[in-house]
């Protein structure tokens, strides 16, 4: 029998990838992990084992709930669709996905662009050092999902503190994440109720509107929390992404220099740069297998949970070559800084746009931009980046 | 009457998206998806799949090439 290993390996602050994945990829077969809480798991590091787990109709989100989940905390997570399989998970995506595909979201980009700019001029009227992470990198996504979703961003404030206890690893007690995650679904249902009595051009309306057609389709329940996984999936992990780019981009001077001297650039630097970074801490979102499955020669038997590392699958040697070096000509960018399968990321045109625009304002108009000081970062969070990011130019 | 399914190769992201939720419908057995068949009897949960598509790379027509899917 294989020894149990405590999981997660990376530290909590800053974005490295522990070398233990390295060794795990070389090693056959696959580790078995315990997180603090829950169940022991299967722990898929390789890029074929990982695309796998994440693809496979055999493997179920939906079984978590009946069983001992692996988890960071004592309390359990609410998935949303996250936590569903096809076809109730199709049911409710597909309500929100037409708002996100490439086409819809390339109509946004003059906008986005406008308003990265206007952050940028702020940042450039108070002069640095400025905190990259409250100026520029969470009033944009959130100013974008808000006028999308319909939510008012001068709300901010009110909702990035239950946002942030949703996506918390901490030692909050069930009873405080049941707290905070039940005031932001009343924040979001007296929304709903307002906006069903005033219909606007936003996603909130788009979505009374279908449950109004078929309420069957959509209960009230599952619409509010719709509203809420997009407020929360919207924002927090663009704004931890862009000052992990940066913070990348910096640490690799001649890849910031090109970008500097070329912005078009930011769309191969994008999808390299969401293949780099590891941003989950990892041992988030385990798969049960629904039947023996076979994956990287181990069998995975029915009813056991699989953990999977996108970090350490994006940097496996055998499916991206010198995997740890950052490189914008890379022919290979099936990168899975997405997710993988039918929960990949419902966001991801909209959340390459604004990391694109972002990365182009910055090149553009701060190419001196440098950090003033080491990062503050965060350490309870599913999601790793800098909580604070003191940049000068 | 039949409905025509295509995915776009150049615009597949290979998200796994169609293949994850439609495995008798699509398949990824590449970087890209495919239609296990090139046709199939109308089906409105697979103008879901085409809609739900995050590259927009699925188009589905119907018997006399009026474009179902995606929808606006």
């Amino acid at each position: 029998m294989t020894s149990v290993q405590t999981y997660p390996f990376n530290e909590a602050e800053g974005i490295e990838l522990s070398p233990r994945y390295r060794e795990a990829r070389e090693a056959p077969g696959m580790l078995r992990v315990r997180l603090p809480f829950g169940e022991p798991a299967w722990l898929a590091t390789r890029y074929e084992d990982v695309r796998l787990v994440l693809g496979d109709r055999r493997f179920s989100r939906a079984m978590a709930a009946a069983r001992d989940e692996p988890r960071s905390s004592p309390y359990r997570r609410p998935g949303g669709i996250l936590a569903m399989d096809p076809p109730d998970h199709t049911r409710l995506r597909v309500l929100v996905a037409g708002a996100f595909t490439v086409r819809r979201v390339e109509k946004l980009r003059p906008w986005v662009r406008e308003i990265t700019g206007g952050l940028i001029d702020a940042m450039r009227a108070a002069g640095g050092p400025v905190d990259l992470v409250d100026a520029f990198a969470l009033p944009l996504p959130v100013q974008v999902i808000c006028e999308l979703l319909g939510v008012p961003a001068e709300d901010r404030h009110r909702f990035r503190v239950w946002s942030d206890a949703l996506l918390s690893t901490s030692s909050l007690t069930e009873e405080e994440f049941g707290a905070n995650h039940g005031e932001l679904r009343e924040y979001m249902g007296d929304l709903v109720r307002l906006r069903r009595a005033e219909p606007r051009d936003d996603l909130m309306s788009a979505l009374i509107a279908a449950r109004a057609e078929n309420t069957e389709r959509l209960t009230e329940l599952e619409l509010v929390d719709l509203c809420v996984g997009v407020l929360v999936a919207g924002h927090e992990t663009t704004a931890t992404q862009i000052p992990n780019f940066v913070h990348v981009l910096l640490a690799h001077p001649e890849r910031w220099a090109a970008l500097v001297a070329d912005q078009e650039e930011v769309v191969p630097a994008v999808e390299e740069l969401m293949r780099f970074v590891a941003l989950g801490a990892g041992g988030a979102f385990p798969r049960y297998a629904t039947e023996d499955v076979e994956v990287g020669s181990v069998t995975v038997r029915a009813g056991e949970p699989v953990l999977v590392s996108i970090a350490s699958a994006n940097h496996d040697d055998a499916r991206f070559a010198c995997a740890d070096e950052l490189r914008f000509d890379r022919e290979e960018t099936s990168h899975l800084g997405f997710g993988h399968g039918v929960h990949h990321c419902l966001g991801a045109p909209l959340a390459r746009l604004e990391l694109q625009e972002a990365l182009r304002g910055l090149a553009a108009r701060l190419p001196g931009l440098r950090e003033a000081e080491a990062p503050r970062w965060k350490t309870q969070m599913l999601v790793r980046g800098p909580r604070r990011m003191m940049v000068r130019w | 009457m039949t409905w025509t399914i295509n995915v776009d190769a150049a615009a597949c992201l290979g998200s796994g998206m169609c293949a994850g939720a439609r495995p008798d419908a699509f398949t990824l057995d590449g970087p890209k998806a495919r239609p296990l068949t090139p046709t199939a009897d109308p089906d409105e949960s697979l103008l879901d799949i085409a809609d739900s598509c995050p590259a927009a790379a699925i188009t589905i027509t119907d018997a006399d090439g009026g474009e179902l899917a995606p929808r606006d």
